[in-house]
């Protein structure tokens, strides 16, 4: 590989060619400050505007000053980092945004997890000269059922345009107007609840400031745990454990199974239970599904729609209804876990404790956004009462703890409550990219070929590349599979299947990039990719600890289906456990 | 979920796919294809958006940005009488602004308007090359050269 030696603040660096002047100034230990530009390295997201010049540094022997985060090394370069001439530039910006930024630190929704902020602080800025005369310009507040845009804490970075165009393919959001008025919106400025938002999350989990922000449905939970007459069930998705630490200063990829389930039960929920129990009945229903589908396909049952693809990510399912209405019988009519699980505690528990289901309120935490506008759908709810009351994310529950000065780090393991607590290492593993596959391995395998797995890590189907395929031998028969995270990788695989090219007889698809763990409500990684390398690990290690590893050796579930649900796939199980999709497809009408 | 509902004649529909695909498509073509949309009907309403970006696969976010972003894009229907004033450097060192100072206030109208009862639009223009008569006006085809502020009320009442 070609190298390059330049010189950084007096110090030699050898890079390799195409390095930028901010990476080559990392090696040797000098941070420069950054703020639009955001890199997620293994997953080969990159935003590099050059838009804001917080970053610049003086190169010797050039008139002006060069953005570091943009500007390529050369060969015997010499680069100053902190001169006064840079000092004052990066000062000058700072004010310059913040001339036109609303001074709220105090109630902001990202106060204390603020880049904008931290950038302020650490450039000791006290005053704002100007903000008195600046004419302050105002943007309307937009809600919709998961994400909330507040533009006037927009600092056009353009992160989130970024990760819904480039790594989304969703195309929801764009930079609109000029001057003051300039924002990031969707088309004609309207609402994101009537754009093609998938409620993702990305966007939010990649907002530097204020602007972007999860519909924060603490209150409402409050409320529930507040009223005597509500029986209150929690069920915590598998992303959430592995993420929730860092909010409580652990290292990225503890394990905070037991402490969330003391807090929670400390919050007052009258039931702990884990949605990783409605992971591992998910397998059993998309499992059976899957293996319906591929015994008439090899039975040469023309009709038999292969691949089938997972249906348990709600970004997902709305992406496709959006983009691929036409093949709106390919996915597993299966319910995401959230909702199996909704389902089942407002039925089945409901009546094992003897309440109505309109006495129970079910909260789900969820490493989410896209629950959130998931459980509101209006096919998810019974005669007006949802199945899911709220979803809250792993950030608002955290929040949530902290507001009940619960000391979080020092709490007791708890176990979560029966029956629908109990889960198996399938289940854990919905939360990362290649798990919800890997767990359906696991199960469909056993029941297609009536023999026990020798080893039930699949460690060809996990990994952070975006794309990624397997053969998986099925006793003589070779299962193909696919996975994609992130949805402009799920758009590649899905134009093939659209055009009939593609080999695969099963298709995993998480729209969030890494899976759950990377989800719109987790703890902020900032572009830190090895944060989430972590977490995966800590999944990973969690289905590892667990004495039962496959979803249909769960005792519990066998249990509902000896007691409640009959067989998989059954009458009941449909009614259920699933759905059906929409075309959601915008349409031009002609007129007459 | 996108709600609009696209509602265009059948003739216009066929006129914007027959402007992209004389375009073949291309998606860096999207400025010209908006330019020659702009030139047929006049202005690029949401409804026209949305099948260039359906054409040309672009996002339909991504079009709008672009069209918020120059300013010789409009999403108004022009007046029955277009006022356009020339912004260009012999213009503008002539006066120019005055003049549109002038047509605003007589008009109530801000650059990129079209009065309620769509009788006239206001928009300022890049040099049209007849600077030697500078400052100038054009309403709809007529060219009105060495325009005053005082002139305005004049020229606007040729249209009553
Ligand atoms: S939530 Fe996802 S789809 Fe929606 S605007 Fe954000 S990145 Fe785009
Ligand atoms: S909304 Fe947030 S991420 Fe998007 S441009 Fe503004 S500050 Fe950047
Ligand atoms: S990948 Fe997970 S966190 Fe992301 S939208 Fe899908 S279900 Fe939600
Ligand atoms: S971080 Fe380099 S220009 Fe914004
Ligand atoms: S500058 Fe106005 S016509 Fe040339």
């Amino acid at each position: 590989m070609e190298t390059i030696r330049l010189t950084i603040d007096n110090k030699t660096v050898e890079v390799p060619k195409g390095t930028t002047i901010n990476k080559a100034a990392k090696e040797i230990g000098i941070d420069i400050p950054v703020l639009c530009w955001m890199e997620l390295h293994d997953l080969n997201i990159e935003n590099r505007p050059a838009g804001c010049r917080i970053c610049v540094v003086e190169i010797d022997g050039r008139r002006n000053l060069a953005p570091s985060c943009a500007t390529k090394c050369e060969e015997g370069m010499v680069v100053r980092t902190h001169t006064t001439r840079v000092l004052n530039a990066r000062r000058t910006v700072m004010e310059f945004i913040l001339s036109d930024h609303p001074k709220d630190c105090l109630t902001c929704p990202k106060s204390g997890n603020c880049e904008l902020q931290t950038l302020a602080h650490q450039l000791g800025i006290r005053e704002i000269p100007g903000q008195e005369i600046a004419a302050m310009s105002t943007y309307r507040k937009d809600t919709s059922p998961s994400i909330i845009r507040d533009l006037d804490k927009c600092i056009l970075c353009r992160r989130c345009e970024m990760m819904c165009n480039e790594v989304q393919t969703v195309g929801a959001l764009s930079a609109v107007n000029r001057g003051f008025m300039a924002v990031v919106a969707p088309a004609f400025e309207q609402n994101l609840e009537h754009s093609t938002c998938t409620y993702c999350g990305q966007c939010v989990a990649v907002c530097p400031t204020g602007a972007l922000t999860e519909v924060d449905h603490t209150p409402e939970v409050l409320r529930a745990l507040a009223d005597p007459t509500k029986t209150v069930v929690v069920q915590t998705a598998p992303a959430v454990r592995a993420a929730m630490g860092e909010l409580f200063g652990m290292k990225p990829g503890t394990l905070v199974t037991g402490k969330m389930v003391s807090a929670l039960r400390a919050l007052g929920f009258d039931y702990v239970f884990d949605t990783d129990f409605a992971a591992d009945l998910t397998i059993m229903e998309e499992g059976t599904e899957l293996l319906d589908r591929l015994n008439r396909f090899l039975q040469g049952d023309k009709t038999a729609r292969l691949p089938i693809l997972t249906s348990c990510c709600p970004g997902w399912v709305n992406f496709f209804e959006e983009y691929f209405p036409d093949l709106k019988d390919v996915p597993s009519t299966a319910k995401s876990p959230q909702q199996m699980f909704g389902a089942i505690a407002k039925s089945y528990f409901a009546d094992k404790i003897g309440i109505s289901r309109k006495d129970m309120v079910v909260i789900s935490i969820m490493p989410c956004l896209a629950k959130k506008y998931e459980c509101q759908r209006d096919e998810f709810s019974e005669d007006g009462n949802p199945d899911v009351d709220f979803s809250i994310s792993t950030r608002e529950l955290a929040a949530f703890i902290k507001q009940a000065n619960i000391d979080f780090n020092n709490l007791e393991d708890g176990d979560f409550d029966a029956p629908l607590g109990e889960s198996t290492g399938a289940g854990v593993i919905f939360g990362t990219t290649g798990g919800v596959i890997e767990a359906a391995v696991r199960t469909a395998y056993e029941i297609h070929t009536g023999k026990k797995l020798e080893k039930v890590d699949f460690t060809e189907l996990r990994g952070f590349e975006g794309v990624r395929s397997a053969t998986i031998d099925f006793d003589g028969f070779p299962l193909n599979i696919g996975i994609a995270h992130g949805l402009g990788n799920a758009r590649k695989l899905l134009n093939d299947v659209r055009s009939g090219k593609s080999l695969f007889h099963a298709i995993e698809v998480m729209a969030c990039p890494g899976g759950c763990i990377g989800g719109g409500g987790q703890p902020l990684h900032h572009g830190n990719s090895e944060i989430l390398k972590a977490r995966a690990a800590a999944i990973y290690e969690e289905d590892r600890n667990k004495p039962i590893r496959k979803s249909h050796e769960n005792p519990f579930i066998i249990k509902l289906y000896e007691e409640f649900l009959g067989k998989p796939n059954s009458e009941k199980a449909h009614h259920l456990l699933h759905t059906q999709y929409f075309d959601k497809k915008k349409k031009i009408v002609v007129k007459q | 979920m996108s709600s609009i509902k696209i509602e265009l004649r059948q003739e216009d529909v066929d006129k914007i796919k027959d402007i992209c695909a004389s375009f073949n498509n291309e998606p860096q073509e999207l400025i010209n294809v908006l330019h020659k949309c702009q030139e047929h009907f006049g202005y690029l309403p949401a409804e026209i958006q949305e099948v260039v970006s359906q054409e040309l696969s672009i996002p339909v976010a991504k079009i709008y940005g672009v069209i918020t972003f120059y300013s010789f894009f409009t999403m108004t229907p022009k007046g029955k009488h277009p006022i356009s004033i020339c912004m260009g450097t012999a213009c503008y060192v002539r006066g120019a602004e005055k003049v549109l100072d002038e047509f605003k206030k007589e008009l109530g109208l801000e650059v990129g308007q079209t009065s309620k009862d769509g009788k006239f639009s206001l928009s300022s223009l890049r040099c049209v090359g007849a600077c030697g008569l500078a400052p100038v006006v054009m309403i709809g085809d007529k060219t009105y050269g060495r325009v005053a502020p005082d002139d305005v009320k004049d020229i606007l009442r040729e249209y009553e």
